[in-house]
């Protein structure tokens, strides 16, 4: 036994010198992380007299959050899945948080200070349904407070204490759409649309669920959207014609309903009309032509216009100031500033309150208010407005001023590209920047107590302060490591930001115009982020430029939109909508004289656009033509196409191509389905052609641009882990040439399925699957050597230059290839998967795993060596071979993100520095994240925290003792000699 | 998983040992009828089959017919011919019929079928035909060929396409080379190419003879590795324990050799001084004083002559 444990140590210990870790002083140093919710949807505020004031919020990205509402930091925040989308949200007992998810089947109620889940239950229900959260003021069942939810079909009524629940009423078989739940006394009223002209109301009783009354009414018409409650009794719907208003006014129970034309409402009433979801005590509001009517609602059902808004205005749900006092605001742009006004809801004449505000204008339109009042120091009532905005940030306004925006749009990082930073210029020099000497000294001279063990607390807290602030990572120059860059990302809702990768402030922010919701482009979305322009020879006095390519609508048939920024400034250059869709973007390897690169878009009807659409560039095409080749996965088909270009295509212009297929591997659809497909990084660089085995042979790895690594499952086998026996699941891999459409090697994994991640660097590919046999993930590494080159070995051959090794690579070659492969079993299951990327490709290779914690761990590649054997010999060990294990081992040194969290991690990117050692690592997910990681250490620098002053004092001080000891020395020579 | 090859090996020599005794009484009967049965077997085959199966079975089938399936096919499949075209076309031409392949498709008892025996005849270049392949080497463009991607249903969902450029088959005659990648009686990809290189600017070379000198090649998946399971035989029980302790100690003597044996010399090399010591006390010790003395005499000199100076 203890034999193990020293074995295990020894084993630990091996590996504590592989492991790039960092020390707590210098968390924060190179890396930063920001927390982000996403586009709020629902929010709640919790404003008492005492504690501290808090808005509620639940958003897009399935976040449950609270905000400080002095600051808007976030005091706790969690992340649902992403299956668990957020229905729901209020606040019960004054305690809790409650939040209905997954279409209302679980429910849960969150501690509001602190966010510790207090409960959690889920509902039962068979059908899918609306799912709708109420929680009554005042309705007890047996003194609890009940939470009504209907979700999938039930209504369900939950204790709020314990999330019991305690009844629950079947309306499956009445295939109701319930859009309403209001209560009267001990009667709970369920009011919703068979069909959509067939009205149904049911009364429950609250204490036990039992079913009271039922009343129907059949409209003579049908009704459209949604079924808005105006008061407890009265609903509002509009007909399927989309021109008359329907008020259903339901007296106990009783239905009677009324029809109101809306042309006799307002005159111009053309077009089609939509009901605001805003809930508003006796008055809806109505969307017509870009109009908002307020329209008043009387007891008898008359309805009345009150207001006529012009602009496109966002109105908010009512709240209750005083007694009987009902408020509301809305919002309208007007000139370059947005106008707030609450309004009572009774007395419409009056403005509680009228406030115009400038908002930048690339905040895009409102998108949604919430209001929220307070007592003001004069006893009269105030307002604050939380607002939504296009680019789904999120900015509170209170006395007519943005008391605290959030950039929640980078919660939703769609895509990443870099950029350079501007090259120093002649007026700025690196000294300037820098504070005086005597700071210089000061910092220096503290730096050297801290290497000395001699400062105190104190110091030791200036001295992180001073590394944290350091001015020179957040410079807006390039810098000679290459560490300082931009990192440009396209958020869903079509903005595009610049971040430094310093300290990640943003740079500038740009909403772009064509990803804008307009009457052409319906929903628009950005799909990709390219390096358009990367200027090299003009870098001084040219920016460079980035391409997004967004598409008008979800379904590839939607037509193309293309903008052209300038990364230095966030200007858009230019914009275009094209005529033509577009299903694949290829950056060609080739640009003009002016450094753009040029760029074949395929579109969806198999023809090929060239851009930038200049002579120019069709002349750099036409003489590469023949060289450019590219392939297609159809998933859902289970075929693998390759493609080259044909011709022009006459009928549209000379920058329109057809295509011509080449090849094609039919996926057996019976017992094969396509689930990932990889391919190397483009700009990828490799820096040695050759591996050297212990025994001093030499391997070739086959390197090519051109290589696809598939991964294909049983169909059976496609769905979640658990679903398929082992026995009918299989994992199929794939290394195809896209040129030729060669399959290089093909291996079958029994017993294995997806999901897949992989990762395709140099000449392996490493990829992360589930083993059904062994219930555990697994990691597999498959390595390519070229054997065609392996003749190269004898010293004889290279100095009578026989060998082969500068004869040109081609595809068309017959490859002899042979693979080396191993498995590892790998204890995580895995978001993302990546791998460093460094300048000239010497230093080795991490492999970076997104784990399912949402950290990135760094696994060296050494771990994913196919040649671990289980006794490496000497040599071997001398080499760097770790002893083969069953497992790849978790290091929680390793783990780059150390003690943080990027909250649904989606994606890694990695840059190259310029300094080869030096790989930067931006992690996105609702959180963002960015470090540096040196994979074998920082070879080739000094430290950040290197101590120069005291490299000088020991060479002053080595100085002087050479003095000293001379002038010693040269005195006892002389009484010697006087001896 | 692993209880199933084991036992198929169990089996299999006495199965083979039966039908050997069985055919050595009634020969006639039972090959017949096996046939018979199979038959039946590929027709039905493809509605429910589980090629997967095919390759837990047979040892790993990277080329055609090996020798060892032969003796697989008396026990437990059978197998049928079976023919698909193969065609070509001349840059952006039609597909027109350029030959056929032969093949022999084995159907196992569990009704996975594997395709071996591959037989490949080709029609010879009629003149229109010599003379498109003339052209597609003036403008170096591809020569494609195309396959059924199932050979019982052709062309099965769809061909299976794949190219080369004329110019990389033209040499000294036309030489080419297939790599059929089978799944069942599917074929998911043909690869086709020169023999040997095509490196990039091609050479246009007209071809001496023509006719085409055809290799192909049948392949089928490789398996990929067994993770290896450490845990288990440390668990296992004393045996593992053994493993573990071995090294440790062999490590041990490889380690400290450099400073045991050193250690050794020195402890021998005082055993022999000290053996050797009484004799030269006894014997040496005045000529070794009468050694001494004038090494002693010259430093001293030395040592005054300096300090004079």
């Amino acid at each position: 036994m203890a034999i193990r444990v020293f074995s295990i140590l020894l084993l630990f210990l091996s590996f504590t010198n592989l492991t790039f870790s960092l020390y707590e002083d210098q968390v924060g140093l190179m890396d930063w992380h920001q927390q982000y919710i996403g586009k709020v949807k629902h929010a709640v505020f919790h404003t008492q007299k005492t504690g501290r004031k808090r808005v509620l919020v639940s958003t897009e990205e399935n976040v449950v959050a609270s905000l400080d509402l002095r600051r808007g930091e976030i005091f706790w925040r969690h992340v649902l899945g992403t299956n668990d989308v957020v229905d729901g949200l209020d606040i019960a007992l004054g305690k809790y948080v409650i939040s209905l998810s997954s279409d209302g089947s679980i429910l849960r109620a969150w501690n509001l200070p602190d966010g510790q889940m207090v409960w959690e239950s889920s509902l039962q229900g068979s059908m899918a349904s609306k799912s709708i959260l109420n929680i009554p003021k005042n309705l007890k069942a047996d003194k609890d407070d009940l939470i009504l939810v209907f979700g999938k079909g039930c209504l369900h009524a939950v204790s709020s204490i314990d999330g019991e629940v305690l009844w629950r009423h079947d309306f499956v078989g009445e295939s109701i759409e319930v859009s309403h739940i209001f209560h009267s006394h001990d009667v709970i009223y369920v009011a919703g649309f068979v069909g959509s002209s067939e009205f149904y109301v049911y009364g429950l009783n609250a204490k036990n669920g039992e079913l009271l009354e039922n009343n129907h009414a059949a409209l003579p018409y049908g009704t459209f959207g949604e079924l808005l409650s105006v008061s407890a009794d009265m609903l509002v719907v509009l007909d399927d014609t989309r021109s008359n208003l329907v008020t259903i006014n339901l007296n106990n129970g009783e239905i009677s309903y009324n029809q109101k034309h809306i042309s006799d409402l307002i005159k111009d009433a053309s077009g089609q009309a939509v009901i605001l979801p805003s809930r508003l005590p006796g008055i809806f509001a109505l969307k017509i032509n870009s109009h908002v009517l307020i329209i008043k609602v009387t007891n008898e059902g008359e309805l009345e216009v009150v207001d006529k808004i012009n602009n496109a205005a966002v109105v908010s749900d009512a709240i209750s100031i005083s007694e009987g006092q009902h408020a509301f605001a809305f919002v309208h742009h007007g000139g370059n500033k947005i106008h707030l006004s609450v309004k009572d809801a009774n007395d419409w004449n009056g403005d509680l309150l009228k406030e115009s505000i400038v908002i930048d204008h690339q905040r895009g339109n409102i998108d949604k208010i919430f209001i929220n009042n307070y007592v003001r120091t004069d006893r009269s009532h105030g307002f604050r407005a939380l607002m939504v905005m296009e680019d789904h940030s999120l900015v509170l306004v209170q006395q007519g001023e943005i008391v605290w925006s959030r950039e929640d749009g980078l919660a939703s990082v769609v895509d990443v590209t870099t950029s350079e930073l501007p090259v120093e210029k002649e007026g700025v020099s690196v000294a300037k920047v820098e504070q005086n000497l005597f700071e210089w000294l000061k910092g220096h001279f503290l730096k050297l107590k801290g290497t000395l063990m001699i400062a105190s607390p104190e110091d030791v807290v200036a001295i992180l302060a001073m590394r944290l602030r350091s001015s020179e990572k957040s410079k807006m120059t390039r810098d000679h490591n290459g560490f300082r860059k931009l990192l440009i990302v396209l958020t869903r809702a079509g903005k595009v930001f610049a971040l430094h990768t310093g300290d990640g402030r943003i740079i500038w922010s740009i909403l772009l115009p064509n990803l804008r919701k307009s009457e052409s482009c319906e929903h628009p979305v950005g799909l990709n982020i390219y390096q358009w322009q990367v200027p090299h020879h003009h870098a001084l006095d040219e920016n460079p430029f980035v391409l997004v390519v967004g598409r008008c609508g979800p379904s590839l048939a939607a037509p193309a939109v293309f903008s052209f920024i300038d990364a230095y400034t966030g200007v858009e250059a230019k914009s275009l909508s094209l005529s033509h869709t577009v299903a694949q973007v290829i950056p060609l390897p080739y640009t003009d004289s002016t450094e753009q690169r040029l760029h074949l878009i395929i579109d969806f009807n198999q023809h090929a656009y060239l851009y930038p659409r200049t002579p120019e560039a069709i002349d750099i095409l036409k003489r590469e033509f023949s060289n450019v080749y590219w392939y297609s996965v159809e998933a859902d088909n289970g075929v693998i196409r390759g493609h080259a270009l044909k011709s022009n295509c006459k009928a549209v212009d000379e920058y329109c191509f057809d295509l011509r297929d080449l090849w094609s591997i039919v996926f057996p659809s019976e017992s094969e389905k396509i689930i990932a497909t990889v391919t190397r990084k483009s700009n990828e660089v490799v820096h040695t052609q050759a591996k050297v085995m212990t025994d001093y042979d030499v391997m070739y790895k086959y390197i090519s641009k051109n290589l696809l690594f598939v991964a294909n499952a049983a169909p059976k086998a496609r769905g979640e882990i658990g679903t398929a026996t082992p026995e009918e699941a299989w994992l199929v891999i794939y290394i195809i040439d896209t040129v030729t459409g060669r399959i290089l090697h093909r291996m079958t994994h029994h017993g294995c399925q997806g999901p897949v991640h992989a990762v395709f660097s140099e000449n392996w590919v490493v990829y992360h699957y589930f083993n059904l046999r062994a219930h555990r993930y697994e990691m597999s590494v498959v390595e390519v050597y070229d054997q065609s080159r392996a003749e190269n070995k004898d010293v004889w051959k290279f100095v009578l230059g026989k060998h082969n090794l500068t004869s040109p690579f081609s595809s068309y070659s017959r490859p002899e290839v042979i693979t080396k492969s191993q498995s590892y079993f790998f204890t995580h299951s895995v978001k993302a998967i990546e791998v460093t990327s460094t300048a000239k490709g010497i230093t080795s290779k991490q492999v970076l795993i997104g784990t399912i914690g949402d950290q990135v761990l760094a696994l060296d590649k050494r771990f994913l060596d196919p040649r671990r054997t289980l006794n490496p010999s000497q040599a071997e060990k001398e080499e760097g071979i770790i002893p083969l294990t069953d497992s790849l081992p978790i290091i929680s040194q390793s783990y780059i993100t150390h003690s943080l969290k990027v909250e649904g991690l989606r994606g890694i990117v990695t840059v190259p520095a310029r300094l080869e050692s030096t790989s930067l690592v931006f992690a996105y997910g609702v959180d963002l994240f960015f470090t540096q990681i040196a994979p074998s250490r920082t070879y080739d620098s000094l430290t950040e925290d290197f101590s120069y002053a005291l490299l000088l004092l020991t060479i002053v001080a080595l100085i002087v003792a050479i003095f000293a000891t001379w002038v010693l020395s040269e005195r006892k020579d002389l009484q010697e000699k006087w001896r | 998983m692993s209880l199933f090859p084991r036992l198929v090996v169990l089996l299999l020599p006495l199965t083979l040992f039966l039908l050997l005794t069985c055919s050595l009484s009634l020969a006639f009967q039972s090959d017949e009828l096996l046939l018979d049965d199979e038959e039946f077997g590929i027709e039905g085959g493809h509605s429910h089959p589980n090629p997967r199966a095919s390759t837990d079975s047979p040892p790993s089938t990277t080329t055609t017919g090996t020798a060892s399936r032969k003796r697989f096919s008396e026990s437990s499949s059978s197998d049928s011919k079976i023919q698909f075209s193969f065609q070509h076309a001349f840059g952006d031409s039609d597909f027109s019929e350029a030959g056929n392949f032969s093949a022999r498709i084995k159907t196992w008892s569990h009704g996975a079928q594997t395709l071996t025996k591959l037989r490949f005849s080709r029609n010879p270049l009629s003149e229109v035909e010599q003379k498109k392949f003339q052209n597609l080497l003036q403008e170096d463009d591809f020569y494609r060929i195309r396959l059924p991607s199932n050979v019982l249903t052709p062309p099965g969902r769809d061909y299976v396409v794949s190219s080369v450029k004329a110019r990389c088959l033209s040499g000294d005659g036309l030489e080419e080379h297939f790599v059929i990648h089978t799944e069942g009686a599917n074929i998911l990809a043909v690869n086709y190419g020169a023999l040997g290189a095509c490196p990039y600017p091609r050479q246009l070379k007209p071809p001496t003879r023509w006719s085409f000198k055809s290799h192909t090649i049948l392949k089928n998946t490789e398996l990929a590795p067994r993770t290896p399971i450490f845990a288990e035989d440390v668990l296992s029980g004393e045996e593992g324990e053994g493993e573990v302790v071995q090294p440790i100690e062999r490590s041990f003597w490889s380690k400290y050799w450099m400073y045991v044996i050193p250690l050794g010399l020195i402890v021998m090399n005082a055993i022999t001084q000290a053996m050797n010591m009484p004799e030269e006390q006894a014997g040496g010790q005045a000529g070794a004083q009468a050694q001494q003395q004038p090494g002693s005499a010259v430093q001293r000199g030395a040592n005054s002559g300096v300090r004079r100076r």
